[in-house]
């Protein structure tokens, strides 16, 4: 909502400054978004007649003028433009005016005539983005007047953006009450007197769709003059409120609608055929937009109709064919209340979003139509003349909107605010606000103006005592309560435990979008359904992620090719996987590594990240939980070289090297080692337990044992777990070797075996046992043998 | 005669033994190694040491010379004793001295290992949010991303046709489904499970259909409410307050101004103080002084009446904010899409 300052200072005028009316306006709930001038600044222009034009001697288009600026002589000023001629009333540039764009006007010769100043349109002056030919004032404008202080030009556009709750404020009627409220002003009315019927062509109007349409205003106007100009002033007006004028018959609608906010609409009455009609759309019936767009109507879409055909879409936007032109004569006027309800979404359904539709959604005030339509033709009569019609009114009062009756407790307005009101602020509040207001055995019961139609429980007029006084004078406090202990379950580790601890680790935690591309997904999890966003914002953001892998591999390339070889990210996040009972919303923990496992440092040698770098950090990630890795394909990842991760028996996660045809496919300079942990269950880590612990000498002995390649060492290790007995503490891998010395397809596993008696020292004798049993075990399970 | 003759004797040996310990005393002082110092102890003091070799000969000796000179050999090992522990404390000094020397190492170069990296600047943000609310009682709820029609709009009090909608921008699901457009429908969750009095802040992803210089399709926010038998708009103001000044360390100026919400009734937006200029106008403020920062208000009836809590007898505020926009203040970002492009030149500033 955009209006002109002086226009509101007309209606209710404080003795504030503009800063602190804009700053009341805030404070009242209606933001101000803007403040602009309404004309760039300039200087030196005044009004100057033209006294006499005549043809510039050498060239076709130009003019010589002679125009009377109040000075003793008139200057002479050569001109370009069409409509120069003699009796107009025009902006002269005088000789050292600055023009916006800071041009000066400097006394020049144009095709050897001299010419001492410069005659201005609109555009030249920052009054409009086009114009054809220079600005014509009125004939009241005096010569020699500066035009900025005959304009008024020192005003400014207040931008509001109103929340969709304050239609009642899409007008400079509806923005002065508040600022009338405000400041405990009177409103200064202009008084709208009904318009006298000289002419008795009516149009008949019956509405069909009484719950959409409760009232309908119209009247017919004949013999307007098609010629007619809207005038400076209100053109003005217009152009401070942001609407482009038109022409004088929808200029005054648009007017009106500015100055009420009743958006009203005008047809050619003699492009109607018979009566009108509100009603439904029927199926298959379409119209020609003003917009030029032709639509398909939906059937129970709410249209204006003539006899034949849908001539508006109610509300929204008028039919081209009954459209005013510069030819028209005769008009009917509409000013109509459509409901709320019926127009909520309307517009948008078409792709529109008009004045008009913007306010009917939000609710305009169901007294306004006759109103509206008598100052409207006050208004074109003035400018256009023309013979009015009586006022047509069709109301359905079972279909208006009833004014509520709202209960306002007075114990409840400090148990919601903190703050206490006294009797004759809620009722002064209140009553400013136009509503009506009686004292009941709690309180009050209050009735809200019928422009209101954000007022319906007694919290909507709590919040009125508050804003009125002021957010900003109720007090603010401190809350106390009850000190109850939160809960803190220690066998929960927090998600931060394991962010931290990939961050030492050199882990980025990174943020991607849950939309992904679907060609990416498609190749990371092919055989995974993703879903599919309705409206997606981009073809690459349309389906949502079954992996944190399709958000990290673009980040990875993204930094790869940002000249970082060594790229560590996690995230954690939702992966939104479909299944029969629907999509299960998983928290998961993700990550990718490549580049070197250590930065390039001078007392490493630099070695390329590996699956068992990505393992360590999962097992750090997990430990002490029970683990097993075991071998299993994923599509996105090496056949060779990805495990699948059990938790027990259950599977929570994947980890392996990026399948090399995948890494080639996203184009990535180097191989990416990846996993995924789903994070349910794995937070929940046992709560410490003490164990007596043995005193004894603990024994170490190595063993190298000789396996076939394809036995994994996790078998070794539970088979020497199983056959050593409790005495084993613990098994170090400490190395694998293949190669000289070892047969081909065979490996050697250097296992150190710690062994301890809880309760005494070992002998020789018993260790030699074990080791023998272990040996005997290997050899039978796992084909095993000592190493020489 | 005899007895001189004796005291001559002793005399000679006393002599003897001041030579040998002289002699021993140089060699000890010339000694440049610990094992050439233990040569010259046994040499001396072993059990084939010339000092031992003395003591032996002393039961050869008349009984009343004896003693005398007894004394005189252990007086003698004594000395030979004492001149060899300073030569040993002085060589051991020596080559501990010599090998700190060698061992020496460049502190300068740098230091091995896996540098580490950091958490996102927005995980950041919403950990401080969550330990100053923590501070005042208030737990974290999470919800789903992807909501229901009911969660996300109806129960907030956004039917179908408000207008209120279309300011949402909202990614839709064929089903009908949505992606929750703000973190509020927690609220509902938790207040449909748990009885009052609650305290709760929902940190979570958000998502509107809407994509340019100032808005993503995802960003975050942190929802929280406080509902009790007596929670006021005066303590809403207080613990946002609070909180504002908390968060950004400064004693900002905080305003509330009235605006709309469906779900809450009063509503309010509070704006602080611009942090970039204080408060006295520039770009980043649009040259008012004020940057709006959240929205707030106390919870609407019909909101209470969606979750089945009572609201005659229970009143309570909620408020919402943006978490990027948080974050870009605080930190003093200045395009809201680094949040997301994940350049790691822009993450690693927050480690």
């Amino acid at each position: 909502m955009k209006f002109s300052e002086q226009w509101l200072r007309e209606w209710v005028d404080p003795d504030i400054d503009r800063e602190r009316l804009c700053e009341q306006l805030t404070m009242a709930g209606l933001e101000v978004d803007a403040v602009e001038p309404v004309a760039p600044s300039f200087s030196g222009v005044v009004v100057g007649e033209i006294v006499s034009a005549e043809r510039h001697p050498d060239a076709d288009k130009l003019q010589i003028c002679r125009v009377d600026v109040a000075q003793p002589e008139p200057l002479s000023i050569v001109c370009g433009a069409a409509n120069a001629r003699a009796g107009i009333k025009v902006p002269v540039a005088l000789v050292g005016a600055v023009l916006p764009g800071d041009f000066k006007i400097k006394e020049a010769r144009l095709r050897g005539v001299l010419s001492a100043g410069m005659l201005c349109s609109a555009r030249e002056l920052g009054l409009a983005e086009e114009a054809d030919g220079l600005l014509e004032l009125p004939d009241d404008a005096e010569p020699g007047r500066d035009l900025r202080d005959y304009l008024r030009l020192d005003d400014v556009t207040i931008e509001l953006g109103l929340t969709p709750n304050r239609g009642d404020c899409l007008s400079v009627m509806g923005v002065a009450r508040e600022v009338a409220a405000i400041n405990d002003l009177p409103l200064r009315i202009p008084p709208t007197e009904p318009v006298a019927a000289t002419d008795d062509t009516g149009l008949p109007v019956r509405i069909v769709a009484g719950e959409a349409c409760p009232r309908y205003v119209g009247r017919v106007i004949r013999n307007i003059d098609p010629a007619a100009r809207t005038p400076v002033w209100m053109e003005e007006r217009l152009r401070r409120s942001g609407v482009r004028p038109l022409g004088a018959v929808v200029d005054v609608t648009n007017y009106v609608m500015l100055e009420l906010g009743q958006p009203m609409h005008a047809f050619d009455l003699d492009k109607l055929n018979g009566e009108i009609q509100v009603r439904r759309a029927r199926a298959g019936e379409a119209l020609r937009l003003l917009d030029g767009q032709q639509v398909a109507l939906r059937e129970g879409s709410l249209v204006i109709a003539d006899e034949e055909a849908p001539v508006a879409l109610a509300g929204i936007m008028g039919g081209a064919g009954s459209a005013v032109g510069e030819e028209t004569r005769n008009i009917f006027l509409e000013s109509a209340f459509f409901t709320p309800e019926a127009m909520a979404g309307q517009a948008r359904s078409y792709g529109l979003h008009t004045d008009s539709s913007h306010r009917f959604e939000r609710g305009v005030d169901p007294a306004l139509q006759e109103r509206a339509i008598e100052r409207a033709t006050t208004l074109l009569l003035a400018i256009a003349g023309g013979d009015p019609g009586p006022v047509t009114e069709v109301s359905l009062s079972r279909y208006l909107p009833r004014a509520p009756h709202v209960p306002l407790r007075e114990a409840r307005i400090s148990r919601l605010l903190g703050s206490e009101f006294s009797a004759g602020e809620v009722t002064g509040i209140l009553s400013k606000l136009g509503m009506t207001i009686e004292p009941d055995e709690k309180g009050w019961k209050v009735v809200p103006p019928s422009y209101r139609f954000d007022i319906a429980i007694e919290a909507d007029l709590i919040e009125e005592l508050a804003r009125i006084r002021g957010y900003d004078r109720l007090p603010g406090i401190r809350p106390e309560g009850r000190l109850a202990m939160q809960p803190c379950p220690e066998s929960r580790l927090p998600l931060e435990a394991l962010r931290r601890l990939l961050t030492a680790r050199g882990y980025q935690e990174v943020i991607t979008y849950s939309f992904v591309d679907p060609a990416l997904e498609k190749l990371l999890n092919p055989e995974q359904e993703p879903l599919a966003l309705a409206n997606p914002i981009a073809s690459d953001m349309a389906v949502m992620r079954t992996t944190l892998w399709s958000g990290l591999l673009p980040v990875v390339a993204y930094n790869l090719n940002r000249q970082h070889a060594r790229v560590r990210v996690f995230e954690t996040g939702l992966r939104f996987v479909p299944s029969a009972e629907g999509v299960r919303q998983e928290k998961v923990l993700a990550g990718a590594i490549c580049g070197l496992a250590e930065p390039e440092q001078w007392a490493e040698t630099a070695r390329e990240v590996d699956f068992f770098d990505l393992k360590g950090d999962v097992e750090a990630l997990l430990a002490p939980l029970p683990l097993h890795f075991r071998r299993a394909e994923h599509p996105a990842l090496h056949p060779g070289q990805s495990a699948r991760i059990h938790l027990r028996e259950e599977p929570v996660g994947w980890l392996g090297l990026l399948h090399p045809s995948i890494e080639q496919r996203l184009e990535l300079s180097r191989p990416v080692m990846l996993f995924e942990l789903r994070l349910n269950g794995v937070l929940e880590r046992p709560v410490p337990r003490f164990r007596e612990f043995s005193r004894y000498p603990a024994i170490r002995r190595d063993l190298a044992i000789i396996v076939d390649e394809a036995v994994e060492a996790e078998a070794v290790l539970s088979c020497i777990r199983e056959s050593a007995g409790e005495l084993l503490q613990d098994i170090c891998l400490f190395d694998v070797y293949q190669g000289k010395g070892i047969d081909p397809g065979r490996k050697s596993l250097a296992l150190g075996l710690t062994l301890q008696h809880y309760s005494r020292t070992l002998e020789d004798r018993e260790v030699d046992d074990l080791i023998h049993r272990v040996v005997d075990a290997i050899e039978q399970r796992l084909g095993g043998t000592l190493r020489d | 005669m005899l007895v001189r003759a004796e005291t001559v004797q002793g005399k000679n040996r006393v002599d003897e033994l001041d030579a040998l310990v002289t002699r021993a005393e140089q060699e000890i002082a010339a000694a440049t190694g610990l094992a050439a110092l233990e040569q010259l102890r046994v040499a001396y003091l072993g059990k084939k040491g010339v000092l031992t070799a003395q003591m032996k000969r002393l039961g050869s000796l008349p009984p009343e010379e004896r003693p005398a000179a007894g004394q005189a050999i252990n007086q003698a090992k004594r000395r030979v004793m004492a001149a060899l522990e300073k030569r040993r404390e002085l060589l051991e000094r020596e080559r501990l001295q010599a090998r700190l020397a060698s061992e020496t190492v460049d502190v300068t170069l740098p230091g091995r290992g896996q540098g580490s990296g950091g958490i996102h600047p927005v995980t950041r943000t919403l950990r401080r949010i969550e330990r100053l609310f923590a501070g005042i009682g208030f737990e974290v709820a999470e919800g789903p991303e992807i909501e229901d029609d009911y969660h996300n709009f109806e129960a907030l009090n956004i039917p179908e046709s408000h207008p209120a909608r279309a300011m949402h921008d909202t990614f839709y699901f064929p089903d009908g489904r949505v992606l929750r457009t703000h973190t509020s429908p927690v609220q509902i969750r938790v207040m449909e499970q748990r009885r009052p009095p609650l305290r709760i802040i929902a940190p979570g992803r958000v998502y509107r259909c809407d994509s340019d210089l100032t808005h993503t399709p995802m960003f975050h926010q942190v929802e929280g409410f406080m509902v009790d038998e007596r929670v006021s708009f005066a303590e809403l103001k207080g613990v946002l307050d609070d909180f504002l000044r908390n968060f950004f360390e400064q004693d900002l100026k905080v305003r509330f101004r009235p605006s709309y919400f469906p779900f809450t009734e009063p509503s309010a937006e509070a704006d602080i103080q611009c942090v970039m200029c204080a408060g006295e106008g520039c770009r980043v403020c649009s040259h008012t002084g004020w940057l709006e920062v959240l929205g707030c208000g106390m919870i609407h009836p019909n909101v209470f009446a969606s979750a089945g809590v009572d609201s005659e007898r229970f009143t309570g505020f909620a408020f919402g904010m943006g978490v990027e926009r948080l974050a870009m203040l605080r930190y003093g970002v200045s395009d809201l899409r680094l949040f997301f492009e994940n350049d790691l030149r822009f993450l690693r500033q927050f480690n």
